[in-house]
């Protein structure tokens, strides 16, 4: 009943139960903090848009992203992961999501910024559907915690559209 | 005991969360900084449609090891409301199609194992700093136990090893 083996098992356990539930509170004072993000997103120019040889249109765009994400971070924030999406139906697809550009805001420093960027990733419909089409530009965050829950939440920008014809 | 209680709770979890897989450990580290190798993540897979920014879990056809990456393109389709997705990881400089199967360019549903809703673990050291000896000693341990699994599926004979011994162990206790 006391040998090292009970007492290891014991305290081991012990251990890892009040870590769990160390966790478990830091992650609740998450629910706390109130957050008021804010963001405006613009396009600055239409680079070239053109129909792939497989037949699925393409557009590249510059983008100016500014945003002031600062209330989202709390002392259990470890990092900001951010990305800009471009929605849009079509005929084919009830929704279409695609990341345009993303980001690592790893502290409260560098959360309110301005930047000027062309997509990072390429902006390809399934089909030709994108001439004139309409579409949102979503700014996306996921507050990844030093523990526990992960937080996400957007800001939908709507009311961009593509030209009628290609570039 | 020990054991069937631990197989108790592996599988309860398993149904709570509706995944295969309710805990994984991070063994690359191509989503860092935001989840090192090592690192625990709780799963879970509900019926919500799958959208870009979540984290999943997804097993290429013909690979064992579940890769844990983010969803950056989602085309969902009006009639039958199937998804194609592609992903990839934080840390990558490309996309993920390099990694899915010969010719494949999209991940559909039934390739996703869960979603990624939390991360343990890594508190402790911010909490408690470097001022407590005792304590800190047991808390910089934790964050390691994903490496035990990192190493079993590296090196395959360690688990044998492992379970061997384990199983010897539960013949000759006295509980």
């Amino acid at each position: 009943m006391h040998s090292f083996g009970y007492r290891a098992n014991a305290l081991l356990t012990f251990a890892v139960t009040i870590l769990a539930l160390m966790c478990a509170i830091a992650s609740l004072s998450d629910n706390l903090n109130t957050p008021s993000p804010s963001a405006q997103i613009e396009i600055l120019n239409i680079n070239w848009f053109q129909k792939q040889p497989h037949g699925n249109d393409e557009v590249s765009l510059t983008l100016n992203i500014t945003a002031d994400l600062q209330s989202l971070f709390t002392w259990n924030t470890k990092q900001l992961f951010i990305f800009v999406a471009a929605e849009y139906e079509t005929p084919k697809n009830a929704l279409n999501q695609v990341s345009l550009w993303d980001a690592i805001i790893p502290a409260k420093e560098f959360a309110k910024f301005s930047i000027h960027t062309s997509n990072k990733y390429r902006f390809i419909d399934q089909g030709h559907n994108l001439r004139s089409k309409e579409f949102n530009l979503t700014l996306h965050w996921h507050v990844m915690p030093k523990t526990g829950k992960m937080f996400a939440n957007k800001i939908v920008m709507s009311g961009y559209r593509l030209p009628e014809d290609y570039r | 005991m020990i054991v069937t209680s631990a197989l108790i709770i592996w599988k309860a979890l398993m149904c709570i969360t509706g995944s295969e897989s309710p805990v994984v450990v991070v063994l690359s580290g191509s989503m860092e900084p935001g989840f090192k190798r090592g690192d625990i993540l709780f799963l879970h897979m509900s019926k919500d449609p799958i959208r870009a920014g979540e984290i999943v879990v997804f097993n290429v056809d013909g690979r064992e090891i579940p890769i844990v990456h983010r969803v950056i393109k989602v085309h969902e389709r009006q009639d039958t409301g199937e998804v194609e997705v592609l992903t990839k990881g934080d840390n990558n400089y490309g996309d993920d199609r390099l990694l899915y199967a010969q010719g494949q360019l999209w991940l559909k549903r039934q390739h996703i194992m869960g979603r990624a809703v939390g991360s343990g673990f890594g508190a402790p050291l911010a909490i408690f700093g470097e001022d407590l000896p005792g304590p800190n000693l047991a808390l910089r341990f934790l964050p390691y136990v994903g490496w035990v699994t990192i190493i079993m599926t590296e090196k395959p004979i360690i688990k044998y090893i492992l379970i061997g011994a384990l199983g010897l162990l539960v013949i000759t206790s006295k509980d």
